[in-house]
């Protein structure tokens, strides 16, 4: 291991048609780090996540990945998109998902290798979800789907997960499961979270970033009440003490 | 009976059933595409903006068959950059497209010889004058598709399924989703000959929809699709056959009533759990 970030941002701002989504980002997430992004709907966490992966083009700063371009070290990323948002309605295997995993690397000019499968079975024994390969995804509860698609972004045999809101819709105990699962991950990798939920990923995480717009704390600073205001507005604050634990 | 003693004795009839299959075999592997990205409308354009070119070639007295494939191919690349890059315009500008190209094209056969006989058979088909010729054409053009089906199934079923996902894992996304488009044309001009252009869309995706309600992957879906899409160009032209009613629109018929049946079926099903 070196001393180059896995992900680090300078002076990031982006907008949508004129309309400032990110100002000013300055963030850096190092090996071996489990970190959170938090903060309201509509705070602009996608839209970070979507930067760093490249898939949508920086307007100003920078975004490096181990020292160096999105372009040349994005497939070191597993991608877990939001879980709402996904198209569960397609006609897919829980298998087939998880080994569009090894797309970009597998060795196999046509369809998928022996290697291929062999993985994807490895990594569905992790995530638990063995007994479900042949099932089609619209059969599935979400809390399967969610570990079908965490299972799809681990055969990438990624260096960063990046996760949007993984356990959204998800009852808690399944959610809890689900971020001990994280835990035993970031053993061997990188990950960084979207949750909307500051209390619940408190107990995981070793970085936290507060994402409105810009960012309202970063790094173990203590999460006050101020930052909470800062970040949801009075209005939530006591609502918050609900989730936390 | 007289069908069956028609079918063989006569090449035509022979021909014209053959010629539903092939069309058919296309229109069960993109069709599948087409039904799953739900971009039938975007098939839609390509179908109809084909009459342009076909005019221009029928009043040069070029072979429509080549001009439908050319300008086929140019509609998908069009539309296929519109729906990239002009996100937020892209139902009129497909719209426009479709319609122009139609324009074009009655233009161009008003000025032609024989209107209205052409006019109609580019329209609605004609499955019955379908040569030994263009048999051979279209089991080209079926095996072009088969084959790029079977080499990039997994980069289709990628960008069909999750177009960020595989962009992240370095898949040519815009690359094969143009590719993908072209597909649909040539597909289309396949099916031009079956069923006319204005029917085409129906064949292309009626197969497809049903066999998506009773199977779990893109590849049953597509067998199964092959399979219904010969079973209603083979009925179609057999029920047609003795009240001579036009065949193109005879098969869109079975194959509407078999969807909406299907559906009902379905939906039942699903109600009573």
């Amino acid at each position: 291991m070196n001393n180059t970030p896995a992900i680090e941002i300078r002076d990031l701002n982006f907008s949508f048609n004129d309309l400032p989504i990110l100002e000013n980002i300055n963030m850096t997430i190092e090996f071996g780090d489990f970190a959170g992004l938090v903060g309201p709907n509509g705070g602009g966490k996608t839209t970070l996540l979507k930067l760093i992966m490249g898939l949508y083009k920086t307007q100003s700063g920078t975004i490096r990945l181990f020292g160096q371009s999105i372009k040349k070290h994005r497939k070191r990323i597993g991608y877990v998109p939001q879980y709402a948002n996904f198209n569960s309605d397609f006609p897919i295997s829980v298998l087939d998902t998880v080994l569009q995993g090894r797309l970009g690397i597998t060795r196999s000019f046509v369809g998928y290798g022996r290697k291929d499968r062999e993985i994807a079975h490895k990594v569905m024994q992790e995530t638990e979800i063995q007994h479900l390969a042949h099932r089609s995804i619209q059969a599935l509860s979400g809390g399967q789907l969610q570990r079908v698609l965490v299972t799809r972004a681990l055969a990438t045999e990624p260096e960063i997960l990046l996760l949007d809101e993984p356990t959204a819709n998800i009852d808690q105990r399944s959610e809890k499961d689900i971020f001990d699962l994280f835990k035993d991950i970031n053993q061997r990798m990188t990950i960084l979270i979207i949750s909307h939920d500051i209390g619940f990923v408190s107990d995981y995480i070793n970085r936290v970033f507060c994402l409105n717009k810009t960012l309202v704390c970063h790094d173990a600073s203590p999460v006050t009440s101020d930052t909470i205001h800062a970040l949801y507005g009075d209005h939530v604050s006591e609502i918050h003490h609900l989730h936390s634990r | 009976m007289d069908f069956l003693n028609t079918l063989m004795t006569q090449s035509f009839l022979q021909n014209a059933l053959l010629g539903g299959i092939l069309a058919s075999i296309g229109c069960g592997l993109t069709g599948s595409f087409v039904v799953v990205n739900r971009i039938g409308y975007m098939a839609g354009g390509i179908a109809h903006s084909v009459l342009g070119g076909m005019g221009i070639a029928y009043y040069l007295s070029y072979d429509p068959f080549i001009a439908a494939i050319i300008s086929a191919l140019l509609a998908a690349v069009i539309i296929g950059i519109i729906k990239l890059k002009w996100r937020h315009q892209e139902d009129t500008a497909i719209g426009a497209i479709w319609a122009v190209g139609m324009a074009i094209g009655i233009i161009f056969i008003s000025k032609s010889d024989g209107y209205n006989v052409n006019l109609m058979s580019f329209l609605f088909g004609n499955i019955l004058i379908i040569s030994r010729e263009q048999l051979y054409i279209m089991l080209f053009m079926d095996l072009i598709t088969l084959a790029f089906v079977v080499l990039f199934y997994k980069q289709l079923i990628a960008i069909s399924f999750d177009i960020e996902f595989a962009t992240v894992r370095g898949v040519h996304v815009n690359l094969f989703y143009l590719l993908l488009l072209c597909l649909v044309a040539i597909t289309v001009v396949l099916l031009i000959q079956v069923v006319g252009l204005i029917l085409v869309i129906a064949l292309l995706t009626l197969p497809a929809a049903i066999a998506r309600q009773y199977v779990q992957s893109i590849g049953a879906m597509m067998l199964l699709a092959v399979l219904l899409g010969s079973l209603f160009t083979s009925s179609g032209l057999y029920l047609s056959y003795e009240p001579d009613l036009p065949a193109g629109a005879t098969i869109i018929l079975v194959a509407g009533v078999v969807y909406l049946l299907s559906s009902l079926f379905k939906s039942l099903v699903a109600s009573r759990r």
